[in-house]
């Protein structure tokens, strides 16, 4: 299976041409070109190895530029497009996964993670600091003299 | 008959690994001293042989010896003669050949120059090391045997991947093998450490350079990939969050953090446990940065051999070793013993926050990376993690790294008062807002990260500045340059992780792009730059074919350069690379790439002008620097760990 993909990869790479988006793909609208190139950012070619449909040379990255500039043109807003590949291809076009189901815990995992990490250093770091006084290391008696003498 | 030699000379050195690991340990627990002893020729001569079976397997290469397998696959009789060399590591068997020797080299360096640590130390040191390079001897010999014969020669090779025929390249995986296998010595100083029961500041001493060693290794690899795909790849980005780079970068940002904290224990006895921790996750994501970019577990444009059967083994050294560490740290850890008492606010405060950010960032990497195939695993979702995920994800970590940075940086050690401690750091304050209101001011209308990135990078660069002035005292700027060199280091790198900020932070957020049909001779104009096609011709080189154009760019009427954008085919591979044209300069580099001839004449061209983008690498360089100027301290010349140093003096604020 992975060799088979290896072998269309190449396939469609090859003889197509060393730029990924092509002049001919350009809008006229700035606006909405540079919109469209933001939504290619974040789409994964299907068939290619972790390149966007951006960067990537594949012809089925070509189609589906043209399709992003084709639904842009008629109006959708940048969502609406994405939804419209997604749709087509599953989530595996997204390069940035939906916080939904069990990813859920890839966005959270950084923030709770430090959250955890600072809790723990800052437990650490206070009992580090309360070693060092030195009344931590009076016995009772020892506490009890040493207040009658700060008395006097 | 010499590619005979050298498969004999890796049989014999993994023969020699194997007693290596054996005998010192059991000398070591026995006290016998001769055992112990053993282990510096073993280390040497284990180091000799594999270099032999190296460099074995570069004759075959140079001599395009087609007779064995690897050769003829991967090289050409009309390729250059860097990339016959280059082609040796340019392969899965040949790189695991490469990474042994390095293992090796590094086992021997530590026998060489160890003669004042500990025998018992030194001997179990030298045994973890040579376990590692047993692992791996025995991963080549059983499933990636460089030196296999072929019945019948073929008269010519298959060349090496044009992808890697590139200067860029040739360099980059011996410089990532020096930093992976670098950690290796901290990984073995770890574990002899927790065999040992002690850790202490001459330990540390020892860890210290090794670890700062790797470090750099690998600050200059990753540096060199990035250079590399930004030229290469034809659209000038440098850092693309794939597998392979993440592979590489999180064993970067645990060496950063290991390195920081072996500090806290050199200098204050604290942090001993948390460091062994970090020196053995640092080379566990080494192995499993192998393990990614061997397995083909994750796919990834730039892993050029997988294969699932080598993944498994890998996996395995993998479990041995980070689960063997892991289990004996659970065992061991509890007799290490701090001894320096730290209020949280002061360096050693700092320098924990410090390991927080660079620990838990380099989670959120292996969490990314290994997202897919973990929702594959658990609920079958096919779905990708790429740049904005890690983007949003990662990047508040390096905000915040950036931002306290140089507050830990001048705090000093035990106990620090804030407002003392930001005394001399209102100059850079001030500075760094004045730099950011301009940069927002010449940025109207464009997203904050010119702002923020440029600012911390100001911030960071002037922050380090002001620390090395503080550190001269009352006595005038003339001490500046007999400051200790671990100093002067600190304050190199810190400002090179800033110049890095600003490239990124700039390029991010100022570069322009052209994609247009450009007709000969007529001129057309990108943020200020008068760009004309001149010519276009097919050009022969030694082992590729080239379309070849010519542009010139102006300014104000005025030439700036001539540039030569190419798109090759290497007709033996049958593959198209892109050879964009940059004009490098300091705050911007102009990058041409050539397409195709249009059907109604002219030619697809992409132009951009990239601000500040040599910043990103230049800052790169600058850390490494920074890296080499601390090792060469004086406190690691004059015979390192002999003594116990004395305590350095706390400045009495």
């Amino acid at each position: 299976m992975k060799r088979l993909a290896l072998i269309l990869t190449l396939l469609m790479t090859m003889p197509m041409s060393v730029l990924a988006v092509q002049p001919d793909e350009v809008l006229s609208d700035a606006g909405l070109e540079a919109r469209a190139r933001q939504i290619s950012q974040k789409l994964r070619c299907p068939v290619c190895q972790g390149e966007n449909i951006d960067e990537s040379n594949a012809a089925i990255s070509r189609d589906l530029r043209l399709y992003v500039r084709e639904r842009l043109v008629e109006g959708d807003d940048n969502d609406e497009v994405i939804d419209a590949v997604v749709d087509r291809f599953g989530e595996f076009v997204l390069f940035e996964p939906r916080a939904t189901g069990g990813n859920v815990i890839l966005w959270l995992a950084g923030p709770l993670m430090a959250l955890i990490a600072l809790i723990v250093a800052w437990r650490f770091m206070r009992n580090r600091a309360q070693v060092v006084s030195p009344r931590a290391q009076l016995t009772e008696d020892e506490q009890k003299r040493l207040d009658e003498l700060m008395r006097d | 008959m010499i590619a005979e030699f050298g498969h004999f000379a890796l049989l014999l050195a993994f023969a020699v690994a194997i007693y290596q690991m054996i005998v010192p340990m059991i000398g070591a627990s026995k006290g016998w001293l001769g055992w112990m002893d053993s282990a510096r020729p073993a280390a040497l001569a284990q180091f000799g042989l594999t270099a032999l079976s190296f460099a074995a397997l570069t004759v075959a290469f140079v001599t395009s010896d087609f007779s064995l397998k690897l050769v003829y696959e991967n090289s050409h009789t009309a390729k250059p003669m860097i990339y016959k060399i280059s082609g040796v590591w340019g392969n899965h068997e040949g790189s695991m050949l490469l990474w042994v020797l390095i293992l090796a080299l590094f086992g021997a360096a530590a026998a060489a120059i160890g003669g004042n640590l500990p025998p018992t130390l030194r001997a179990r040191v030298l045994a973890v090391q040579a376990s590692i390079g047993a692992a791996f001897y025995a991963f080549i010999i059983f499933t990636s045997n460089p030196f296999l014969r072929l019945q019948t020669p073929p008269f010519d090779g298959r060349d090496l991947n044009p992808l890697l025929q590139d200067p860029g390249l040739a360099f980059h995986p011996p410089f990532l093998y020096l930093g992976y296998v670098g950690l290796s010595m901290a990984f073995s100083f770890a574990i002899a450490a927790l065999i040992e029961g002690r850790v202490d500041a001459a330990w540390a001493r020892w860890v210290r350079p090794w670890t700062l060693a790797a470090w750099l290794f690998l600050t200059i690899g990753i540096a060199l990939g990035s250079w590399w795909a930004y030229y290469e790849l034809g659209w000038g980005g440098f850092w693309f969050w794939d597998p392979v780079e993440n592979a590489s970068f999180m064993p970067w940002l645990l060496a950063a953090a290991l390195l920081h904290s072996a500090i806290v224990v050199e200098k204050r006895e604290a942090l001993k446990s948390w460091t062994i921790l970090l020196a053995i996750m640092a080379f566990g994501f080494s192995m499993i940065g192998t393990f990614i970019v061997r397995s083909g577990v994750i796919t990834s444009v730039h892993s050029f051999a997988s294969d699932p059967a080598r993944g498994v083994f890998i996996l395995g050294i993998l479990a041995v070793f980070t689960g063997g560490g892991l289990t004996l740290y659970a065992a061991r850890a509890g007799e290490m013993t701090a001894k320096g008492v730290f209020q949280p606010v002061s360096r050693e405060g700092a320098l924990v926050l410090n390991n927080v950010l660079l620990a838990v960032s380099a989670f959120v990497v292996f969490v990314g990376t290994m997202w897919p195939l973990f929702a594959e695993l658990m609920w079958d979702r096919k779905l990708s993690v790429g740049p904005p995920f890690f983007n949003k994800a990662f990047t508040p970590f390096m905000i915040v790294l950036a931002v306290a940075l140089p507050f830990g940086a001048i705090m000093p050690w035990k106990r620090a008062v804030l407002s003392r401690s930001l005394r001399p750091l209102r100059m850079p304050l001030l500075l760094t807002a004045a730099a950011m209101l301009l940069i927002y001011a010449v940025s109207t209308g464009r997203s904050a990260i010119a702002v923020i990135g440029a600012g911390l990078g100001v911030w960071l660069i002037l922050g380090s500045a002001a620390d090395l002035v503080h550190r001269t005292g009352n006595s005038g700027l003339s001490r500046l340059w007999r400051l200790p060199r671990a100093d002067w280091g600190k304050a190199v790198a810190h400002a090179g992780l800033g110049v890095t900020f600003i490239g990124v932070g700039l390029l991010t957020a100022w570069q322009t792009e052209d994609i247009r049909v450009a007709r000969i001779d007529q001129p057309f104009e990108v943020s200020g730059y008068q760009i004309t096609l001149r010519a276009v011709d097919e050009v022969q080189g030694p082992n590729y074919v080239s379309t070849m154009a010519r542009m010139d760019v102006a300014r104000h009427g005025r030439t700036v350069a001539t540039l030569f954008p190419e798109k090759r085919v290497y007709p033996v591979q049958a593959m198209p690379t892109t050879e964009a044209a940059i004009n490098n300069g300091i705050f911007r580099d102009i990058y041409l790439v050539i397409g195709d001839a249009q059907a109604g004449g002219g030619w697809a061209v992409r132009s951009y002008v990239k601000p500040f983008a040599n910043w990103i690498w230049l800052g790169c360089i600058l850390m490494a620097l920074g890296g080499l100027i601390s090792l060469s301290d004086r406190r690691y010349r004059v015979a390192a760990g002999a003594r116990r140093a004395p305590v350095k003096a706390v400045p009495a604020e």
